[in-house]
């Protein structure tokens, strides 16, 4: 079992595999994304306190939680990148990473979208807002990290440490802002007072959420491959792939 | 379903700008990571390209 | 045990040698410090309830200035590889060079805040939860910079990098820190803050050294 997945993790062969599997999960994530959109916009009822604008959280939410899934995915990679000193993980937690960074702005933006129709300003420094405004923090110290190293496997290592050391500190700096929200009770708004929930509001988040994690794995598909290219451009396997490409074009 | 009419649909209660603008900038934020992504693979495939020629 | 004593003489020895450095940690606190109320207005009353806050970013601001030079200049001369092949585990070495660090540059802070405090119409009790909060906190702002350190060793504009990484990572100590001061303030007791403090403190010189080891094998390898 062993051989297959070290066959699957080097680059000249994961390359074609992840140009095989990008359709299907585009595809399956525009599927979703209907039945999202078709729940959240025609089957998902009123709200009777907050009207039509309630309709935001099935963005929001699963934006939300897309910032987070990613990180901890992303430190996963990491982690499994510094214990067997290999490639490919190091190179997916690097191509999860923009993702989750855009995740974490539409879940900000989109927050603060909904708190001005229900509660008349445009930011609450409630927990999660905070705790995900730092979480965009993180994000990008990665990238910045990631990006200012010239030699990519110091870069993918350096990430990988400092993405694990976040992993570590989320828990605690959410904790930490709870506890400071709960003291200073200026604002007795919490973002968490979402509408009484019908499953069918459940239902479509989750197809939303559903949606958004096909297409992040898409998308971090075809980031890694761009990686891949970008790393191993002087590479034999990459001269085979671009004669294959020239011969069937012409 | 609870829409009397499109023009009902699309003024959202009166809250028409802020779901639209969060929906609409979801999709425009995801569409161009689509295509910067695409970009960069463009960019990496023929910088690979001219790598192989100047070789030949 | 022997070579982290060692260790520690020289930092200190060759920061006693450029006291400049010191005196540009207190003097950038100083004036951070000061410009508060130059902007805000000089009321008694305003002061003292953003003093909590105030100060204790400004320590953050102040202890993070120095951060980029705490393996910078072994890493160039190379007494950072001695320490890497060295016998002795490089996490004690770690926690060597980050208390030189902090008796140069978090110490004098905590030294220097009480005075800074009397500007703020800081009452006397306030006066000592900040200095004993600055002292159960600093230690972990030296010890979670010293990973950011390690990182962005050698890098192009690590100054800029350094805070983005490592100011995140400081908001524990900062929500706990100004909380304590805020909460003697207002009359309640601060113990609760103090012992998350010192709970924060505690868990990263346990995990900060290692992480800052592994960092300084990336970096240099």
């Amino acid at each position: 079992m062993n051989i297959n997945w070290f066959k699957y993790s080097s680059p000249q062969t994961f390359y074609p595999l992840a140009g095989r599997m990008i359709p299907w999960f585009a595809w399956i994530a525009v599927i979703f994304a209907v039945i999202g959109l078709y729940i959240s916009f025609f089957i998902a009822p009123t709200d009777f306190q907050q009207g039509e604008a309630y309709r935001i959280i099935f963005v929001h939410v699963p934006a939300a939680w897309m910032s987070m899934f990613i990180y901890m995915v992303m430190a996963g990679w990491a982690a499994l990148g510094l214990s067997l000193n290999a490639r490919l993980p190091a190179m997916m937690a690097q191509a999860l990473a923009p993702t989750g960074a855009i995740f974490t702005l539409l879940a900000l933006v989109t927050g603060s979208f909904w708190g001005k129709p229900m509660w008349g300003t445009w930011w609450v420094w409630d927990a999660r807002l905070t705790s995900e405004l730092i979480l965009l923090f993180l994000y990008l110290g990665f990238i910045a990290l990631q990006s200012s190293i010239d030699d990519p496997r110091k870069a993918d290592k350096a990430g990988a440490l400092l993405a694990l050391v976040g992993v570590v500190n989320v828990p605690i700096i959410y904790f930490s802002v709870k506890w400071w929200n709960t003291l200073h009770q200026g604002s007795t708004i919490s973002m968490g007072a979402a509408p009484k929930m019908v499953t069918t509001m459940l239902l479509g988040m989750l197809f939303m959420a559903l949606a958004f994690w096909m297409y992040t794995i898409a998308v971090a598909l075809m980031r890694v491959r761009c990686i891949m290219l970008e790393r191993e451009r002087a590479s034999d396997w990459v001269k085979v792939l671009l004669l294959k490409a020239t011969g069937g074009n012409a | 379903m609870h829409w009397s009419s499109w023009s009902a649909f699309f003024n959202m209660g009166g809250y028409a700008f802020y779901v639209w603008f969060s929906f609409g900038l979801t999709a425009l934020c995801l569409a161009w990571e689509i295509l910067a992504v695409r970009k960069r693979r463009d960019v990496a495939l023929n910088l690979a390209r001219l790598l192989a020629q100047d070789k030949q | 045990m022997r070579a982290v004593v060692t260790l520690l003489r020289r930092d200190l020895l060759l920061a006693f040698r450029r006291r400049s450095d010191v005196a540009t940690t207190l003097f950038f606190f100083l004036i951070v410090a000061s410009l508060f109320p130059l902007g805000v207005g000089p009321e008694p009353a305003v002061l003292s309830r953003i003093a909590p806050g105030v100060l204790w970013v400004a320590a953050l601001l102040a202890g993070m200035l120095s951060l980029t030079r705490m393996f910078a200049s072994d890493f160039s001369d190379g007494s950072l590889e001695q320490m890497l092949i060295a016998p002795q585990p490089l996490p004690m070495l770690v926690i060597a060079k980050v208390l030189a660090h902090w008796i140069v540059c978090g110490l004098p802070v905590v030294l220097l805040a009480p005075m800074i405090g009397l500007q703020y119409a800081l009452p006397n009790d306030a006066l000592l939860v900040l200095v004993l909060s600055l002292l159960l906190g600093t230690p972990a702002l030296s010890l979670i910079g010293a990973i950011g350190a390690a990182l962005t060793l050698g890098v192009r504009g690590s100054g800029l990098l350094i805070a983005l990484l490592v100011l995140p990572l400081y908001i524990p100590v900062l929500i706990f820190g100004a909380g304590a001061v805020a909460a003697s303030q207002h009359g309640v007791s601060a113990e609760a803050h103090l012992s998350l403090l010192a709970a924060f403190s505690l868990l990263s010189l346990v995990l900060a050294p290692f992480a800052t080891a592994a960092a300084l094998r990336i970096s240099v390898e």
